[in-house]
């Protein structure tokens, strides 16, 4: 893939993930007002079409950011050639995306 | 010279210590005194050991008016045209502490390689491609025009890899071309001249291109000319996302 196309897709999953970020550190505080049980986090979760949306696509976001942004780092920080960088970044990429995804629906 | 009376009233020539890397990538500091003077360059400082103390020592310049680029050391820790940088600017009044540029090979003395910082130009294609023959009419620069005037802001690059030295980008990734040659880069995007301006940012964009830049300026700051390269790579980098001025025509 051209650096350029990284490039554009990493700054738009930022911008995706900014406002995400903010709802879901939100909702976390004020879900938790008071305690919080299994049943009810599943409660809410269940079922519901609107939240598992939102966490389908904070997972894509964040499964295309982060892996481009660790190229940069792997890239400056060990002495990996192009190719395995690349191949950590695919990796991370299938990680992320495949964790988070079973994690919406083992809620929904 | 300034000079000074000490107590039994003899005339006394205040000196400027000096310590000077000595050697290629092993090598040893090397203490001089040197006199002090109301205004003497770094550059002075240099030569006046060089003809006094130590005939074998190696170093570049050229000019002498920062023109020419070839003067660039390390100075107390910092990038430096060395003979448009007053002693007393960089000292107070310590030891004067002078070494090759940072990410550059060592080659002798205060001499480093050049030659990786020239292939960036190559590798981010910053080299000029005109499209037209001697038989056709050339083309109108308007002055004016937006383009030219980014071009324009960013055209006087002396090469004098003081940016490059001071690039921490390039420190941890010495593949990373770094700031001049996308600085250079930015002028040929902006130039109508050029033909090659697809091929240009393709490789301005490329691995260990502009997307590598941390915009924190180092760049900025240390840039003897007051040039901007760290705005270069953030244009280039709006170009990504726009596409404007990405297609080669003449
Ligand atoms: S702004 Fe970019 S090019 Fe300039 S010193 Fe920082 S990382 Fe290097
Ligand atoms: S951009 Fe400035 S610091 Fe860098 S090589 Fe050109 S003149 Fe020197
Ligand atoms: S000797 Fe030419 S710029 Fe310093």
């Amino acid at each position: 893939m051209k650096e350029q196309t990284l490039f554009v897709a990493q700054r738009l999953s930022a911008a995706v993930l900014a406002p995400l970020v903010i709802v879901h550190v939100g909702l976390i505080l004020l879900a938790v007002e008071g305690g919080l049980t299994a049943e009810e986090i599943l409660a809410r979760t269940r079922g519901n079409v609107a939240w598992a949306a939102f966490y389908l696509v904070f997972v894509a976001a964040a499964a295309v950011h982060a892996p481009i942004g660790m190229r940069n780092i792997l890239r400056e920080w060990t002495r990996l050639d192009w190719p395995a960088i690349d191949s950590l970044a695919a990796l991370l990429f299938v990680l992320l995306l495949g964790l988070g995804m079973s994690a919406v629906f083992a809620v929904f | 010279m300034s000079t000074s009376t000490n107590p039994a009233g003899e005339q006394e020539t205040a000196t400027l210590a000096v310590r000077i890397w000595r050697g290629g990538e092993q090598g040893r500091w090397a203490e001089y005194r040197v006199a002090a003077r109301e205004n003497q360059t770094v550059l002075d400082v240099v030569t006046e050991v060089q003809r006094t103390h130590e005939p074998s020592l190696a170093y570049r310049f050229a000019c002498r008016v920062g023109v020419c680029g070839s003067c660039a050391m390390t100075v107390n820790g910092q990038p430096r045209w060395t003979c448009r940088t007053h002693v007393r600017k960089v000292t107070g009044s310590g030891t004067l502490v002078i070494e090759p540029l940072r990410n550059l090979p060592r080659i002798k003395d205060l001499v480093c390689d050049l030659e990786p910082f020239i292939d960036t130009w190559q590798k981010a294609g910053a080299t000029f491609k005109g499209g037209r023959t001697r038989h056709e009419p050339p083309h109108r620069v308007d002055p004016d025009s937006p383009a030219r005037k980014r071009a324009d802001a960013a055209l006087q690059c002396i090469n004098c890899a003081v940016c490059y030295s001071a690039c921490d980008v390039v420190h941890w990734n010495r593949s990373y071309v770094g700031p001049a040659a996308l600085n250079r880069a930015w002028t040929l995007m902006n130039d109508v001249r050029h033909v090659k301006r697809a091929e240009t940012f393709d490789r301005a964009f490329g691995r260990d291109g502009c997307g590598s830049c941390h915009s924190q300026g180092n760049c900025v700051r240390f840039c003897p000319v007051e040039l901007n390269p760290a705005g270069s790579i953030a244009g280039l980098k709006r170009m990504a996302f726009t596409g404007t001025e990405i297609r080669d025509d003449g």
